[in-house]
């Protein structure tokens, strides 16, 4: 049971991963992805990582949602519509690709692995919980402002508009002059 | 479900993520692809973990792959953004300036 | 009076979909009801109006737009419904519950990002374009008002210690945790009415841009939709039950019971709100939800993680 919905689920995450680049409609190339990642999510929960697998679902779903959005921004034209190749040097891709799969392939069917050591806590979640919050705190303690930065950097990076364009030569023309007046005039 | 299986599955999942990464020429649809790598990576060390050694300190590593993943989406996004914005396309090709 | 959650057989599982839809059409009912009041008619007339556009829909020919993505309208237009009964899986009925997860909080938030990809499909499949107006009109509002209900939702879990949602009714049972963290109570009750799409939210639906999602889905699509959208509203009303408003906790009736009186009474003051409250624009409302109600949220956990650990 457990290894027919494991095979239905890993043919499902690998052909929606590989629709992802084979569909000709932006919409559908990026929930293809998302059903890749849903796919997947289950995946992990079925081997005990249960919180894991279901943020991985939750903020993929949330990414691919924005995803579309930039998609449909950025790519300008509808291939449905314009059939069109948006690929470059497709050969060596698919040449380079394989190579990797068939290494890959080789090293996990045969290298030897270990037997099992250890063995799972009871309560996976409070366990990941305590891991977080006690010895590997600092890594999380790293990644925040890791993740803090990106924000910062993100924003710099995107804004157009300066604080001189929204508040004038002299910073004192209030509400700021933007093309989208916010609720609180900020 | 052994390891084995798993670990193929992360390494298809892999694969057509780096052929997508190579062969496209938008940088979101390149996101895409790194996107789809990383998922194979998700479940390549989710499978590690509960088949090797399933302690708790391993559930912190698959968090931070996936806190990586946010940045790169997030960065990604930006200067997919700024490039369009400067130059009216996002596609990889055009953006070669720093190339010797 | 609160015994303990236990997981029943998935066999009643059954049960649970038919009590949603019932919940879904008394909300139908009620709003058809107060709409009729507002226009001047005897409420009973309007409250059987659901019934009548049930029939009506059903028999209604589907329109097909030019062009239409119709594999992700269908998918968004059939998701919905199917995302409230994922919801109410974690969601226990007096002392029953279907699948006490681990990670139930954590699952009905995933649940709700689904609602996302839904409506934003569905303005995407008509390919047309007040349609996708409605649907990027969804996805900004949800970009405000999702990260204050992650914080709302992680507040009962904080004051749990667990993620489990028979921990965070068992954590109850002395005080409610509606009475010690008010602004999380409001803020996710503002996100469930905002992730339905409903009342002062429902700007993705707006008549000023002719129905949006909706303007071009017909007969079942559209029964599929209207019933998700009171579904997920009843699923939102049913969440905050367990989470702030003590689960079965209370005097003299059974558990059950007091679970299906406080879903009732939280989903009537839902669709009540719709005809008290103005709309609120989406563009305007992302500043307000970032500078006030995020922060909000966040020293609401901040108290309530002060409490705990000092407890």
């Amino acid at each position: 049971m457990i290894d027919i919905l494991f095979w239905a689920l890993a043919v499902v995450s690998v052909a929606s991963g590989v629709a992802v680049f084979v569909v000709d409609s932006m919409a559908r190339a990026t929930y293809a992805l998302a059903v890749s990642f849903i796919a997947v999510g289950i995946m992990l929960v079925m081997v005990g990582l249960e919180y894991i697998g279901i943020i991985t679902i939750l903020m993929m779903v949330m990414e691919m949602a924005i995803m579309a959005v930039y998609m449909v921004m950025f790519m300008g034209m509808n291939p449905a519509l314009m059939p069109m190749d948006m690929t470059h040097n497709k050969r060596w891709s698919a040449v380079l690709a394989m190579g990797t799969f068939v290494l890959l392939a080789a090293g996990a069917l045969l290298i030897p692995w270990p037997a099992r050591v250890g063995a799972p806590a009871v309560d996976l979640v409070a366990s990941l919980g305590e891991a977080i919050m006690g010895p590997k705190m600092l890594a999380m303690l790293t990644i925040s402002p890791v993740l803090f930065a990106t924000i910062i950097a993100g924003l710099v990076i995107v804004n157009p508009r300066g604080r001189y364009d929204r508040w004038g030569d002299d910073l004192k023309h209030r509400p700021p002059n933007d093309p989208l007046r916010g609720g609180l005039g900020q | 479900m052994t390891l084995q299986a798993v670990l193929l599955v992360a390494a298809a999942l892999f694969c057509v993520g780096l052929y997508g990464a190579l062969s496209q020429k938008v940088i979101v649809m390149v996101m895409m692809g790194l996107e789809l790598m990383l998922n194979g990576v998700i479940l390549a060390a989710g499978a590690f973990w509960w088949f090797l050694a399933p302690a708790p300190d391993g559930q912190v590593l698959l968090l931070i792959v996936i806190a990586a993943m946010t940045v790169e989406m997030a960065m990604g996004f930006a200067v997919a953004t700024l490039l369009h914005r400067s130059r009216g396309s996002d596609m990889t090709d055009s953006a070669t300036d720093l190339s010797g | 009076m609160s015994e303990p959650i236990v997981q029943v057989s998935p066999a009643w599982a059954v049960l649970a979909p038919l009590a949603l839809l019932l919940f879904a059409l008394a909300g139908a009912g009620l709003n058809g009801a107060l709409v009729a009041r507002s226009v001047g008619r005897p409420g009973r007339s309007g409250a059987s109006a659901p019934l009548a556009q049930v029939a009506r829909l059903l028999r209604q020919r589907r329109q097909v737009t030019v062009a239409a993505d119709v594999l992700l309208w269908r998918i968004g237009a059939g998701g919905l419904v199917v995302v409230a009964i994922l919801k109410i899986l974690v969601i226990p009925l007096g002392p029953w519950t279907l699948a006490d997860l681990d990670v139930g909080v954590v699952w009905f938030n995933t649940m709700d990002v689904m609602i996302w990809a839904l409506f934003w499909l569905i303005g995407w499949g008509a390919n047309s374009a007040h349609s996708l107006v409605g649907g990027y009109r969804f996805l900004s509002l949800a970009v405000s008002y999702e990260l204050p209900l992650m914080f709302a939702l992680i507040t009962p879990a904080v004051a749990a210690r667990s993620l489990r949602v028979g921990d965070v009714v068992a954590a109850q049972h002395d005080l409610w945790f509606v009475i010690w963290m008010p602004v999380a109570f409001v803020i996710f009750c503002g996100s469930v009415i905002a992730f339905s799409s409903w009342g002062p939210f429902a700007t993705a639906v707006g008549r000023d841009i002719a129905g949006g999602f909706l303007t071009d889905v017909s007969g079942v699509d559209r029964l599929l939709i209207l019933t998700g959208r009171y579904a997920v509203l009843t699923a939102g009303a049913a969440f905050a039950v367990p989470l702030f408003l003590g689960g079965g906790g209370g005097a003299l009736l059974p558990d059950w019971l007091w679970s299906i009186v406080k879903t009732a009474l939280v989903l009537a003051a839902f669709v009540a709100i719709r005809h008290r409250v103005p709309t609120i624009r989406p563009d305007r409302f992302a500043e307000v939800a970032w500078i006030i109600v995020l922060p909000a949220a966040l020293l609401q956990v901040l108290v309530v993680a002060i409490i705990v650990v000092g407890s």
